[in-house]
């Protein structure tokens, strides 16, 4: 259960976009009649793309008016969940994975990239307020360590220039290409596949 | 090595394309409706013949599992619910079934759903997992527009709708119970069982749980049939699995092998070998970071499967070896691998909540060599409390570990921290009121 800080500067209203509204209505169709309560991690989603990738606590109010639900179970379910995030984080949000197959493959290089340049402390927007940065517990990439997630996608098998590399680009605003940082091909073993060889010279 | 036409997951490294087409021509989707027109008993004694276990990490028998399902819906529907919430450090094999082979896993889910009587179906995938929910999103989009699923899927008039659900970053949404109160909308903390969810589940619907890999190499062992799967790998643990070779190894990878395949052959032929050589090898997680390491001496000859793992005092859980060589310090990966449990721990039961904290700290003074002597014996102590006396298994999962590194390098920690407890030094501890009780 992590600890979670909401952010002190709070917008008074909040109110789902037209598109957002499209969204959240398809998504309460997926589940049982008055089960919509289901829908709620999908519609704090919803709030927290439309709302610059957090949530402010009047989204929260409006999705609990929008389910019908008590206020409190949505509060609950925004704080037991770590991706949704409670105060602004930039327009790219950087998570670094620092566990245990990530970090004996050197995750804490990464790490030191992220503190060069974007700043020196944890969830702390970057000077031009674009940016921040995060550790992370396991991405589910570990065959692909290290490897860091910005907004939706994996950047994988990294080192630390190359790290600093990519940090470059995204605050000059340019997105990446995410992926494998080695040149290998998903996860098989690079250089020494020995198994399906008939498809892959196919 | 197994041979490449027993390899269920042909499109492992994506050579081939997840699409429909390309996926058909690999024999998905090829007469589902003749596999289910056989019937729901035959299904399940296929599945019971081929000796499958599930493949998230307790084992339990597939086939078993889905005739706990009621044999007739009364009042409350039926649900199957599909685990792709994987977290366990060391594990990233359903990240490339969701991606490269969705229509082994939506078929899967087809015969599945007959098998067990469920009209809708609910996979759970972990948030940060976006992108590939979205390939599998697309993959569902397509066989709803084929009618492989939807009303009447694939003509055995059998209606079934598929949909996704993902999470957002809780690792114990991965047990069964904190999954369905995830569904339903609620903070992901486990229920108590009894009632199990083949009764009472999602909703409180009779619901059926099963992990992606095993809900995707249901179609290919129908087809080919219970006795061939049954044929790999040995007796109680058989078939085909796909393990993630991954920490400090030349080309760490997944691959999908026999079951029962040495260890040695695993890391030496598919993964390119120790960093540094064999020799420089330390120590093994087989299973994902909640099951016990394996020192040296004894990966020589282990193999992987369920029940020799077990024997060594550890387990397959999900099949993620996770090699550490020399060059590693042990106590600080394990120190890690306790601060990611605290991490996670849904602060429902209080041994948990506040042992797995406990656990991370002492084993962080360890790494630093700022731990007495007898603090060796009292983490066992507090990883014996907290064992067993959990709602859900996250218990064990927290406290084996940290087993597996006293019971294999307690030498290793002891060299390190040498300090003499405080009390023996000077038994004249002003605050210590109660001293006579250290009297023999």
């Amino acid at each position: 259960m992590s600890l979670k800080k909401i952010s002190k500067d709070q917008p008074k209203n909040f109110q789902f976009s037209e598109n957002s509204l499209k969204a959240a209505n398809n998504i309460v169709k997926n589940y049982p009649k008055g089960k919509q309560q289901s829908a709620v991690m999908a519609l704090l989603y919803i709030a927290q793309k439309q709302n610059n990738n957090w949530i402010p606590l009047s989204a929260m109010k409006y999705v609990a008016k929008f389910l019908n639900m008590p206020y409190i179970k949505v509060y609950e379910v925004a704080t037991f969940y770590s991706m949704y995030n409670l105060s602004p984080v930039g327009e790219y949000f950087v998570q670094v994975c620092t566990t245990t197959p990530c970090m004996i493959r050197g995750a804490y290089k990464l790490v030191e990239a992220c503190k060069e340049k974007i700043s020196e402390s944890e969830n702390t927007l970057s000077q031009s307020g674009k940016c921040s940065w995060m550790e992370v517990e396991c991405l589910g990439a570990c065959v692909n360590a290290p490897m860091m997630q910005i907004n939706d996608d994996y950047y994988e098998d990294l080192d630390k220039e190359k790290t600093l590399k990519i940090l470059d680009k995204i605050l000059k605003g340019d997105k990446p290409k995410p992926g494998s940082y080695r040149g290998r091909i998903n996860n098989e073993p690079e250089n020494n596949r020995k198994t399906l060889l008939e498809y892959k010279n196919a | 090595m197994l041979k490449d036409k027993d390899r269920i997951f042909q499109n492992l490294y994506n050579d081939l394309g997840y699409d429909l087409n390309s996926s058909k021509k690999r024999g998905d989707w090829v007469n589902t409706k003749g596999l289910i027109e056989k019937g729901r008993e035959w299904i399940i004694n296929e599945i019971k013949s081929s000796e499958l276990r599930g493949r998230g990490g307790a084992g339990f028998p597939t086939g078993l599992k889905w005739s706990f399902a009621p044999k007739e819906v009364g009042s409350r529907p039926h649900y199957l619910v599909i685990n792709g919430d994987e977290s366990e450090p060391g594990t990233c094999k359903d990240r490339d079934i969701l991606r490269f082979e969705p229509h082994k896993l939506i078929e899967g889910c087809l015969i599945a759903s007959f098998a067990v009587q469920a009209h809708v179906c609910y996979i759970y995938i972990r948030g940060e997992y976006f992108i590939e929910g979205q390939k599998l999103q697309l993959a569902i989009n397509e066989a709803y527009e084929k009618n492989l699923i939807g009303k009447n899927a694939s003509g055995t008039g059998w209606d079934l709708d598929v949909y996704i659900h993902y999470g957002a970053g809780a690792y114990i949404c991965g047990e069964e119970t904190a999954l369905l109160e995830s569904i339903e909308g609620k903070k992901g903390q486990p229920r108590l069982k009894p009632p199990f969810p083949a009764l009472v589940g999602l909703y409180g619907c009779p619901t059926i749980i099963n992990n992606v890999e095993t809900i995707a190499v249901v179609p290919t062992i129908l087809r080919k049939g219970g006795k061939w799967f049954s044929s790999l790998g040995k007796e109680k643990n058989t078939g085909t699995k796909i393990f993630c070779i991954s920490g400090n190894v030349n080309n760490p990878c997944n691959v999908e092998e026999e079951m029962s395949i040495p260890l040695k052959e695993l890391i030496e032929v598919h993964a390119g070998g120790v960093v540094g050589g064999w020799e420089n090898l330390q120590a093994v997680i087989p299973g994902g970071s909640s099951m016990p390491l394996i020192p040296k001496e004894k990966c020589e000859t282990l193999t992987m499967d369920f029940d020799s793992l077990v024997k060594e005092k550890s387990g397959l859980g999900t099949a993620g070896v996770v090699v550490i060589n020399k060059d590693q310090d042990i106590i600080k990966c394990m120190a890690r691998i306790a601060r990611f449990y605290k991490h996670e721990s849904c602060g429902q039961c209080t041994p948990c909540r506040e042992g797995s904290g406990w656990m991370w700290r002492m084993l962080e003074r360890m790494a630093k060599g700022e731990a007495s002597k007898n603090e060796v014996d009292m983490l066992m102590d507090v990883t014996k409390q907290i064992e067993g006396h959990t709602i859900c298994a996250f218990g064990e999962g927290s406290s084996w570990p940290v087993q597996g590194l006293i019971r294999h390098f307690k030498k290793e920690i002891e060299k390190r921290n040498n300090f003499d407890p405080l009390i023996n030094k000077d038994r004249n501890v002003p605050y210590l009121v109660d001293q006579h009780l250290l009297d023999k």
